[in-house]
């Protein structure tokens, strides 16, 4: 191996795919769906379900990197339109919950439905009305009933992205965090994969947001809601140890699919990050402003300077994102790159966008134009999947080797 | 196929100076920085590890292995022990380097004297003393008089260590920037010591070129001034990540032991997320320096991607130095520590040029 920036030929034509659908059923819906939030985009959807189940055509990554290509495909929806984006039928990060702590049945039970029938979709419920980054304070309950076999699961989630489409049709998943054990803490927690029609699970609203208002962001309730024993991802045991000793594998499993998602995260902001980069260029070359990369500082204009300083961060952002991806082929621990990533994309393009709102004055904070759109859909990716704060938070335990109970 | 592990020859080369730079260059780092003077040993021991010889051509008696790459992860662990005698280690390849890529067959004769069995300082003269300051255009001129060029202008942070032979001067020739090579003791140059805010170790010249006559053979006709400066960005911005890293490491560290309230102060999270930021930010300026490495390695030109990397590495290292003395506090304001040092070193990234090449 080397030090290399190309991309296999597969993660290329992956990434062009990906463009045509971004141009041929994104853009065109975007503002539509900014404002009609919640409903659900078919001109989106039916195109890539009829993708997903092989009705068209379909790219495989190439051997060692099916991450790296994972990370430039979501790249380049998310240029498309990130509220569509997260309207992908598809398991979404249930799949990646069920994928990370599933056995081979699990998997294929909950995830084969997903590639034949009617469009689905996945989601994870993690979050609670009191318990968002301090993720082992959750408080929905799982029972374990002896008689049926069952687990019993209570309690409410919100900020559950796609969640409403999980549950409204048939074949979805929402993968739900509870705890078997509250005195256990972070070692009692547990995740659940509930299927669309169990009795004693709804939604019961969808929150009304800055952007990504295509994405559904459901509230559910959960009224004596019976999973079977194996919808159980991983072991049902407790061990009662000290949390941060080894042995806690029951949250580190589930903390352990946010290695794989945060740097698809971190991809979807750099997506919507080069939205807005690419059309500030596009909207200067058009006025006839040439970005000089060989002009002395002192003679750039005060554009220029932010036009380069925005491409700077972007891909520095990009490159700590696919850093984190490969880690991830190569099988290696990314626990720390994919929140450095995190963290860096998530305000890296936060910051970018806004310049570009600003950049083009009054065309910027227009809504006939996408560029204030961008900079709405941006900011979540500096909120959700870990806050630019928790991502911080792990990256500081890990650079100063702490644990979690010495910095806190 | 994208990929960011060093192969294995490049992790041994990593390993090798990694290792040069805390046993060897670190710990004279503050000595040599108050006193002004290189440690002769060191850059002889240095050369020994064949740092610049192993990019020259094997017809030179080199190692014929020139890799940007390489050079970007060598010019960090240098940077990393200390940025003045880094770029000491590194002034051989400010002259063989463009000679080896852009010398005909009687310039390149030039760099035997570089693979020889003791160090030979070089030196590059593509800085000028004024505020516009633009490598691609200098305001230095290169007139053609007969067989002959005279040059005219100005130049500074050029590094002129004891030993040298020549300067490569970046003048302008009918507004194209082109090199020429120029003994030191032409009629008509003359070279002042300067003092800088940082690398204090590094002689550096300020040079006033006044009718310097040289002949025509002394021009690289070849030369693509476009790559030259990648070359110099990406090599700076490497090394601006290296003393970016050392700051980090230093804040880190005292940060772990510092006690306040009874706890270390590493434990609160204002200091915490600063590291956090900080290593973060080393980080992604890394990358950009290997990209524009790689872009250069690849024949093509780099010269967007180098100057993203030196804007960003430059931005990085003088907020990293300047965290870094925070984080230290009072004590990071005292000369005894090192974070001061590297805060005035890497303020001086926004206005190096190539004062290292890859």
């Amino acid at each position: 191996m080397a030090i290399s920036f190309e991309p296999n030929p597969a993660t290329v034509s992956g990434r062009d795919e990906m463009h045509e659908i971004a141009l041929q059923h994104m853009r065109p819906w975007s503002r539509k769906y900014d404002d009609q939030e919640h409903e659900m985009p078919w001109e989106y959807v039916n195109p890539m379900w009829d993708r997903a189940t092989g009705k068209a055509g379909k790219t495989e990554a190439g051997p060692g990197d099916g991450m790296v290509t994972v990370c430039v495909q979501t790249e380049e929806l998310c240029w498309g339109d990130a509220g569509l984006y997260l309207r992908t039928p598809s398991p979404l990060l249930g799949g990646s919950a069920v994928a990370a702590a599933g056995t081979p049945a699990q998997r294929e039970r909950f995830l084969s439905p997903f590639r034949t029938g009617k469009p689905k979709w996945g989601a994870m419920a993690i979050t609670e009305p009191q318990a968002g980054s301090d993720a082992a304070a959750i408080q929905t309950t799982a029972v374990f009933d002896e008689k049926t076999n069952e687990w019993v699961l209570n309690g409410t989630k919100i900020f559950c992205t796609a969640g409403d489409g999980a549950l409204e049709y048939e074949g979805g998943i929402v993968v739900v965090w509870a705890t078997v054990d509250k005195t256990a803490g972070r070692a009692g927690i547990k995740s659940f994969v509930v299927t669309a029609g169990t009795p004693g699970v709804k939604v019961v609203g969808c929150e009304k947001k800055l952007g990504i208002r295509a994405s559904d962001t459901a509230t559910l309730v959960l009224e004596n809601c019976r999973v079977p024993a194996d919808n159980l991802l991983g072991k049902a045991e407790v061990k009662k140890q000290d949390p941060n000793q080894a042995g806690d594998k029951g949250f580190k499993g589930a903390m352990a699919t946010f290695d794989a998602s945060r740097p698809i995260v971190a991809a979807m902001a750099v997506g919507v990050g080069r939205a807005a980069l690419d059309f500030v260029k596009e909207e200067l070359t058009r006025q006839g402003v040439a970005i000089r990369y060989d002009a002395p500082p002192r003679e750039q204009t005060a554009i220029e300077r932010d036009v380069i300083e925005m491409e700077a961060e972007l891909q520095a952002a990009r490159l700590l994102t696919w850093r984190a991806a490969k880690m991830l082929d190569r099988g290696q621990r990314n626990n720390l790159e994919a929140s450095m990533a995190k963290a860096k994309a998530g305000l890296a393009v936060t910051k970018i966008t806004q310049k570009a709102v600003e950049l083009l004055g009054p065309l910027g904070y227009s809504k006939k134009l996408l560029v204030e759109k961008w900079m709405r859909d941006a900011k979540i990716n500096d909120i959700y999947e870990g806050t630019q704060q928790i991502n911080q938070l792990i990256i500081a335990r890990r650079i100063l080797d702490y644990s979690s109970s010495v910095l806190r | 196929m994208i990929d960011f592990q060093p192969t294995d020859e490049q992790q041994l080369v990593i390993d090798t100076v990694r290792n040069f730079a805390q046993n060897e260059i670190r710990p004279l780092a503050r000595e040599c920085e108050e006193s002004a003077k290189l440690p002769e040993k060191v850059l002889s021991a240095a050369h020994e590890l064949g740092l610049v010889a192993n990019a020259l051509p094997e017809s030179a008696g080199g190692g014929g292995e020139r890799s940007a790459v390489t050079g970007v992860l060598v010019a960090e662990e240098l940077a990393w022990g200390d940025l003045a005698i880094a770029l000491a280690i590194l002034s051989p390849g400010l002259s063989a380097l463009p000679i080896a890529e852009w010398g005909d067959g009687q310039q390149q004769q030039a760099l035997a004297r570089f693979v020889g069995s003791s160090f030979v300082p070089g030196s590059l003269a593509i800085v000028e003393p004024r505020f516009d300051s633009d490598p691609f255009r200098p305001a230095t001129s290169a007139r053609r008089d007969g067989d002959d060029y005279v040059l005219d202008g100005a130049k500074c942070f050029v590094p002129w260590l004891d030993g040298g032979a020549e300067t490569l001067v970046v003048a302008s020739e009918g507004g194209a920037a082109q090199l020429f090579v120029v003994p030191r003791g032409a009629t008509g140059l003359r070279a002042e010591r300067e003092r800088n805010m940082g690398v204090s170790a590094l002689p550096t010249a300020e040079l006033a070129l006044s009718g310097v006559r040289v002949p025509a053979s002394a021009k690289l006709a070849g030369a693509d001034l476009r790559r030259l400066v990648a070359q110099g960005r990406a090599a700076m911005a490497a090394m601006a990540v290296g003393v970016a890293r050392a700051a980090f490491e230093v804040a880190r560290d005292y940060a772990k032991e510092r006690q306040v309230f009874g706890v270390p102060v590493a434990t609160k999270q204002a200091i915490a997320f600063k590291l956090a930021d900080m290593a973060i930010e080393i980080d992604g300026a890394r990358l950009l320096a290997w990209e524009a490495a790689w872009k250069l390695d690849r024949g093509e030109d780099a010269t967007r991607e180098a100057l993203l990397a030196r804007r960003q590495s430059a931005r990085v290292a003088l907020d990293v130095a300047d965290g870094a003395v925070q984080v230290l506090g009072g004590h990071g304001y005292i000369r005894d520590y090192l974070p001061e040092l590297h805060l005035r070193n890497a303020r001086g990234f926004a206005s190096f040029e190539a004062l290292a090449l890859v």
